[in-house]
């Protein structure tokens, strides 16, 4: 059966997955908003760069990350000038990790959604006399809604599953950093299949039925 | 009171050029073949184009050389060819979204009663009633077009935009909408920029015709006057024909034929149930007048009037002219063949008696 320090990882896991799936629909939808309309040369590098945690092995966007924020990086002198220490191996560094490594889950289906709606909508919206903001509320957010949710079960179901990044910027701290995906590695190592099963089984299980949900969710939509 | 709109506007291989002066009241078509820049022209007067140039509408300056006002800033209407109603929001609550944001967001007292009465009369004049509760995905392509003139006018416009709101429409829904447009037409207290390339509609419901070729204006001025132009024949459908307004003025129950009263004379036309006092409109295409230089009251055809020749053109075919013509103040546009013309001596200010085979009554 799961033990406390399982529990622990499992409640320290679902908490980083969520804290970075809101941060990153803040985040993510100014973006994908911007993605999805600028025709500015600028939207194949900025596409490309949030797109690079797709193909990157996730130990690259880790060791880099490790630099950026380590004492002699940009981000980390910032954040000790700033007085909130360094990030590295703090959950606060793993939610900053994460943002990166989940933002094109969240981001892509956000903007194909903005895109696939067009100007028609929102020409209609200007013409009944909703500024630019209030149509985007009113009538943008709405229409996108399938791709919010898709969105929304990608980014969480992408840092649960995290592995790579976590280990290279939060280690191995039980209660701050020891995630799911980290203990099942310590399990294994030591030769605890029982309570490795446990957990991998549970992240199966889990993983199933994120996929399960959004296909059935954006199934129905098409129909 | 009037609308003023300079535009000029570059695309790659299309550009728009236009300086128009259009009624501040009534109807205006902008008319055209596909690609003539007609909609472009309204996208721009909607502020959806930024176009150079300066638009004025009754007296306010929507755009200058240094100003732009924001569409949503305009007080019009603007009904879309693909009706473009907000699939996530019913009948009633796309009706609303206009009109809550036009006349502010919690109406009270007075100002809530009356709009809730505008809200009701509009909703009854459209014929919306059972419709309210429906999402847009299960309305007809005529049901929708409906939704939106309504969502349109309830924002109080103080211009209103249509932009081919038949195009879409199959012959039947046309008909159906045809006369809800001729109401708001008739009771509508603001001006109408309507956007076609259907003659039938044209004639039906403009007061104004601007006639656009190549993004340019080749022609504006009163429906009658400029259909009637020689100098430049604009064909309703496949020919040339004059459309004018006229009055019910008596009903005859044994022959079914109905007189209507016009500025210049009268016409028996058949009886389609029209009451008397309803003002009509009346065309008569050019192949359907002929000419003559004394009365004859030994032929079949009913309308004969007197009239006086005002100029006369060629036509397509060597053999052919297209003679003007004035029954008092109307002008009337007859087809004759060049021969004809010669024999009875034609020429302008000579005053004949036109016959006339049909007479349609359109709306």
């Amino acid at each position: 059966m799961l033990n406390p320090s399982d529990l622990a990882a499992i409640w320290l896991t679902l908490k980083l997955a969520t804290v970075t799936t809101v941060l990153l629909l803040l985040i993510g939808t100014p973006i994908a908003w911007w993605l999805a309309r600028t025709r500015s040369w600028w939207k194949g590098p900025v596409g490309a760069v949030v797109a690079l945690p797709i193909v990157l092995p996730p130990t690259v966007i880790g060791f880099y990350l490790l630099l950026l924020m380590g004492p002699q990086g940009v981000v980390g002198r910032f954040t000790e000038w700033a007085g909130v220490g360094l990030l590295p191996f703090t959950f606060w560094g793993l939610v900053v990790a994460s943002v990166f490594y989940s933002m094109p889950f969240v981001v892509q289906p956000i903007q194909n959604a903005f895109e696939a709606l067009g100007e028609r909508p929102l020409e209609a919206a200007a013409t009944l006399r909703a500024a630019p903001l209030d149509a985007f509320f009113s009538v943008a957010l709405p229409l996108a809604r399938p791709g919010f949710i898709t969105a929304t079960i990608l980014g969480f179901a992408h840092t649960v599953g995290e592995f790579g990044v976590v280990l290279m910027i939060g280690g191995n701290i039980p209660d701050k950093t020891r995630v799911v995906s980290v203990l099942i590695y310590d399990h294994v190592e030591a030769l605890e299949y029982g309570q490795a099963h446990w957990l991998a089984g549970g992240m199966l299980v889990f993983s199933f039925l994120v996929l399960l949900t959004l296909y059935t969710l954006t199934g129905r939509k098409a129909r | 009171m009037s609308i003023q709109a300079q535009f000029r506007l570059d695309y790659p291989g299309f550009a728009l050029d236009v300086d128009l002066d259009l009624p501040g009241r009534g109807v205006t078509a902008l008319f055209g073949q596909s690609g003539c820049g007609k909609t472009t022209l309204l996208r721009c007067i909607a502020g959806l184009e930024h176009g150079a140039g300066r638009l004025e509408v009754n007296g306010e300056t929507w755009q200058e050389a240094n100003s732009f006002l924001p569409t949503h800033r305009r007080p019009l209407g603007y009904v879309f060819q693909d009706a473009r109603l907000f699939p996530h929001l019913d009948v009633g609550r796309n009706l609303d979204f206009g009109m809550r944001r036009a006349t502010g967001a919690v109406p009270q007292g007075d100002t809530a009663s009356h709009n809730s009465s505008r809200r009701a009369s509009i909703i009854d004049l459209l014929g919306l009633g059972p419709l309210l509760d429906r999402l847009p995905e299960h309305l007809s392509g005529g049901e929708q077009q409906r939704v939106a003139i309504a969502r349109a006018l309830l924002t109080a416009p103080r211009l209103l935009l249509m932009d081919e709101p038949l195009a879409s429409l199959d012959h039947t829904r046309k008909q159906e909408i045809l006369p809800y447009l001729e109401r708001l037409r008739d009771e509508l207290e603001i001006p109408l920029i309507y956007v076609s390339h259907a003659a039938e509609e044209v004639a039906r419901l403009a007061d104004h015709i601007v006639v656009l070729e190549g993004g340019r204006a080749m022609a504006q001025g009163p429906l009658a006057e400029t259909l009637a132009r020689i100098d430049l024949p604009i064909k309703l459908g496949e020919d040339a024909g004059a459309v004018f307004a006229a009055t019910v003025a008596e009903r005859d129950a044994e022959w079914h034929l109905a007189r209507v009263e016009f500025d210049g004379g009268e016409l028996w036309v058949r009886d389609g149930g029209v009451p008397v006092g309803r003002r009509v409109r009346v065309r008569i295409m050019a192949r359907d007048v002929s000419i003559a230089n004394s009365r004859h009251d030994d032929v079949s055809i009913m309308n004969l009037l007197p009239a006086t020749v005002i100029a006369h053109a060629g036509e397509d075919h060597p053999s052919a002219v297209l003679l003007q013509l004035r029954v008092g103040a109307t002008p009337l546009l007859a087809r004759l063949t060049r021969r004809s013309a010669q024999r009875l001596a034609l020429a302008p200010g000579r005053e004949v008696w036109v016959q006339i085979k049909a007479v349609a009554l359109i709306g």
